[in-house]
C-alpha cells in the first residue's frame, strides 16, 4: 500500500510534464477552432481564451463566420475542388502502383533491380526539379489549370512512395501462395485480383490514406499546374490567398482553415492505426 | 510462376511510363535549360549558377535553410524521442500521441492560419489577441513582431511551427522503436542500481542509433524542401526566404526559367547525399532478405 502510494506520487512530475506537453500542441488549434465561432467585433476586441471566463456562457458563439467563408468568399466550392481533385488523384496512382509492385516482388525480368534502385531514388527527387518542363508540356497540351492534368501528376509523384510501400508489403507475402496458385493453373492476373488484393488490404488502405491526406494538403502541385482560379482551386490554394486579402479578419480565416481540416481530421482519428503502420513500413525496414 | 516473357512488362509499363514523364525525363530537362537564359532560348553557361551565389536573396535563403536544418532536424528528433519515451510510461499514453501527431494530418496551409494567429502582433496601446503577446502584456512586456523581427525571431518561429507538425511523425517511429527494446534488458540495469538518466544514454539511445538516423535524414530532406509553411506565413519576407519559395518566385513571378532551374538543381544537390543513403539502406535490406 505504501509502496503503491509512494510510486503514485514519484508519478506526479512526469505526468505534470507530459500534460504541459499536450497543453501546448493542442492550444493553437483551440484557439483557431473557438475563433472561428466568434463574431468578427469580439475577436477583434479581445483574446479567445476570454471565453473560458464564463465557461457555462455559450452565448458567445455564431455560425454566421463559416456561412460567409463557405457561401461568399467560395470556400464551399474550394472544398469540392479538392474533392474533385484528391479523390481521382488517390485511385489512379493505387491501380497503377498495385500492379507495378506485384511484377517488381514476384516477377522476373531483366532489369528488374535497376529499376527498383531508380525508384528508390526517386523518392527524394524535389519536385521543384519537375515543374518547368511539365509545366511547359501541359501548356502545349492545353492541360495546365485543368483536374486531369493534376490527376496525372499527382499520380507520377505518388508513384514512388506508393509503389514502395505496396513491394515492401507484397514482397512478404508467403511464397507458396503463388506456387500453389500457378500449379491450379492460375494466370498471373487471376492471382493478381484473387490473391494478392484481397491480401493487401491493410498496406492498400495505408497507401490510401497517405496519398489522400498528401493531396488533399499539397499546395505546391496545385498552385503550379491549377492556379489560382476559382473555378478549379483547392482549399489549399484558396486560404493561402485569403490570408494575404484577409490578413486581420481571424474569425474568417480561423473558419476557412477549419473546414479544409475537418476531413483529413477524421480521417486521421478513424484509420489512425493504418496511417502509423505506412509510416513505420516506409521508414523503418528490416 | 506461369509468365510469358511479356507479362512482367504489362504490368509495370504505366508507372515506368508515368515515372518517366513526371520525373526522370524533367530532371534531366531541368539540368539542361539551368544553363539557358530566362526563356531557355540563349546559352549562358554557368551564369544562373553565378547568380545564386552571389545574390543576397539566395545567400539569405542558403543560410535560412542551414538555420533550419540546424534547429528544426535536432529539436524535432529530440522531442520525439523525449516524448515516445515518457508517455510510455503512463496509461493514457495513446492519447497524448494522437494530440501530438494530429497536425500531421492537416495542410501547412492550415498550420500556417494557426500559428500566424498565435503570432499575431498589435500596438502595445491595443488588446493582445494573439497568446503569445497576451502572455507578454500579462507579464507587462512590451509586444513582439514575431513573424517580422529580424534575423532570428522571425525565423526561429516559422521554425517552431514545422518542429510543431513534424515531432509526431518523429515520435510515431521512435516509439516504435523503442518499444522493442527488451524490457528484461532495462530492468537488469536497474537491478544494477544504473538511474535511468545513464539507462536513458547508455542503452536506450545506442540501441536506437539507426532508427534516429533513419528520422533526422527523413527531416534533413523535409528541411530542404520547406516551402509552404513561409510561403503563407512571410512569403519570404524580412529576411525569412528559403530555397524553395525563392525557386517558385524566380519560375512563377519573374518567368526566370533559367535561374528557377538553377535553384531547383542545387536543390537537387543538396538532397543527393540523402538519396544515395536512401539506395544503400535498400540494398542492405534486399541482403537481409
Amino acid at each position: 500500500m505504501m509502496k503503491k502510494l509512494i510510486s503514485t506520487f514519484s508519478k506526479v512530475p512526469l505526468n505534470l510534464v507530459i500534460i504541459i506537453i499536450a497543453l501546448i500542441w493542442i492550444l493553437p488549434s483551440v484557439g483557431l477552432l473557438v475563433t472561428s465561432f466568434r463574431p468578427s467585433a469580439d475577436v477583434a476586441a479581445s483574446g479567445w481564451w476570454t471565453i473560458f471566463e464564463h465557461p457555462f456562457n455559450f452565448t458567445w458563439h455564431t455560425l454566421e463566420n463559416y456561412q460567409e467563408v463557405i457561401v461568399k468568399i467560395g470556400i464551399g466550392k474550394a472544398f469540392l475542388n479538392s474533392l474533385l481533385i484528391t479523390i481521382p488523384a488517390t485511385i489512379i496512382p493505387i491501380l497503377i502502383a498495385s500492379f507495378a509492385a506485384y511484377a517488381f516482388a514476384w516477377m522476373e525480368f531483366p532489369g528488374r533491380r535497376l529499376l527498383f534502385i531508380i525508384l528508390v531514388g526517386l523518392l527524394v527527387v524535389p519536385l521543384q526539379m519537375t515543374m518547368i518542363p511539365v509545366l511547359r508540356i501541359f501548356n502545349k497540351l492545353g492541360m495546365a489549370g485543368t483536374f486531369p492534368g493534376i490527376w496525372l501528376a499527382h499520380t507520377g509523384y505518388g508513384l514512388p512512395l506508393i509503389i514502395y510501400l505496396l513491394y515492401n508489403f507484397i514482397s512478404g507475402l508467403p511464397s507458396e501462395l503463388f506456387d500453389s496458385s500457378s500449379i491450379d493453373g492460375a494466370t498471373s492476373f487471376q492471382i493478381f485480383f484473387k490473391v494478392v488484393i484481397p491480401l493487401s488490404v491493410p498496406a492498400l488502405a495505408s497507401v490510401t490514406i497517405f496519398q489522400f491526406l498528401w493531396v488533399w494538403n499539397d499546395l505546391l502541385v496545385a498552385l503550379v499546374y491549377l492556379g489560382g482560379t476559382p473555378a478549379v482551386a483547392p482549399l489549399t490554394v484558396r486560404i493561402s490567398a485569403l490570408v494575404g486579402s484577409y490578413g486581420q479578419d481571424w474569425e474568417l480565416l480561423t473558419a476557412a482553415a477549419f473546414v479544409s481540416m475537418v476531413l483529413p481530421l477524421v480521417l486521421f482519428l478513424g484509420l489512425q492505426r493504418y496511417f502509423v503502420r505506412g509510416i513505420l513500413a516506409g521508414s523503418v525496414k528490416g | 510462376m506461369r509468365t510469358r516473357k511479356i507479362t512482367p512488362w504489362l504490368y509495370i509499363t504505366p508507372a515506368v511510363f508515368l515515372l518517366t514523364f513526371f520525373l526522370i525525363y524533367p530532371s534531366i530537362y531541368t539540368t539542361y535549360i539551368s544553363l539557358f537564359n530566362y526563356n531557355s532560348e540563349k546559352f549562358v553557361g554557368i551564369k544562373n549558377y553565378l547568380y545564386c551565389f552571389t545574390n543576397e536573396i539566395m545567400l539569405t535563403s542558403f543560410r535560412n535553410n542551414a538555420l533550419w536544418v540546424i534547429v528544426f532536424v535536432p529539436l524535432t528528433v529530440f522531442l520525439g524521442l523525449i516524448i515516445a519515451v515518457l508517455v510510455d510510461r503512463v496509461k493514457y499514453e495513446s492519447i497524448i500521441k494522437s494530440l501530438i501527431f494530429m497536425p500531421m494530418a492537416i495542410s501547412f496551409v492550415g498550420a500556417g492560419v494557426i500559428w500566424k494567429f498565435v503570432y499575431d502582433y498589435r500596438p502595445a496601446s491595443a488588446a493582445q489577441t494573439g497568446i503569445l503577446n497576451a502572455i507578454r502584456a500579462a507579464l507587462n512586456l512590451e509586444p513582439l513582431p514575431w513573424l517580422i523581427q529580424k534575423p532570428w525571431l522571425n525565423n526561429l518561429g516559422l521554425i517552431i511551427v514545422g518542429v510543431w507538425i513534424w515531432t509526431g511523425f518523429c515520435m510515431v517511429i521512435l516509439s516504435a522503436s523503442y518499444k522493442s527494446i527488451p524490457r528484461e534488458l532495462l530492468e537488469a540495469a536497474r537491478v544494477d542500481g544504473a538511474n535511468e538518466f545513464k539507462i536513458f544514454w547508455k542503452i536506450i539511445l545506442p540501441l536506437m542509433k539507426p532508427t534516429l538516423a533513419v528520422v533526422a535524414t527523413t527531416m534533413i530532406i523535409n528541411v530542404l524542401k520547406v516551402f509552404d509553411i513561409v510561403y503563407v506565413m512571410t512569403n519570404g519576407n524580412f529576411n525569412t526566404e528559403v530555397i524553395a519559395n525563392r525557386m517558385y518566385k524566380e519560375m512563377f513571378i519573374f518567368r526566370n526559367y533559367g535561374r528557377a532551374s538553377a535553384i531547383a538543381v542545387i536543390l537537387l544537390v543538396l538532397i543527393i547525399p540523402m538519396i544515395i543513403i536512401n539506395i544503400q539502406r535498400f540494398r542492405e535490406q534486399e541482403a537481409i532478405r
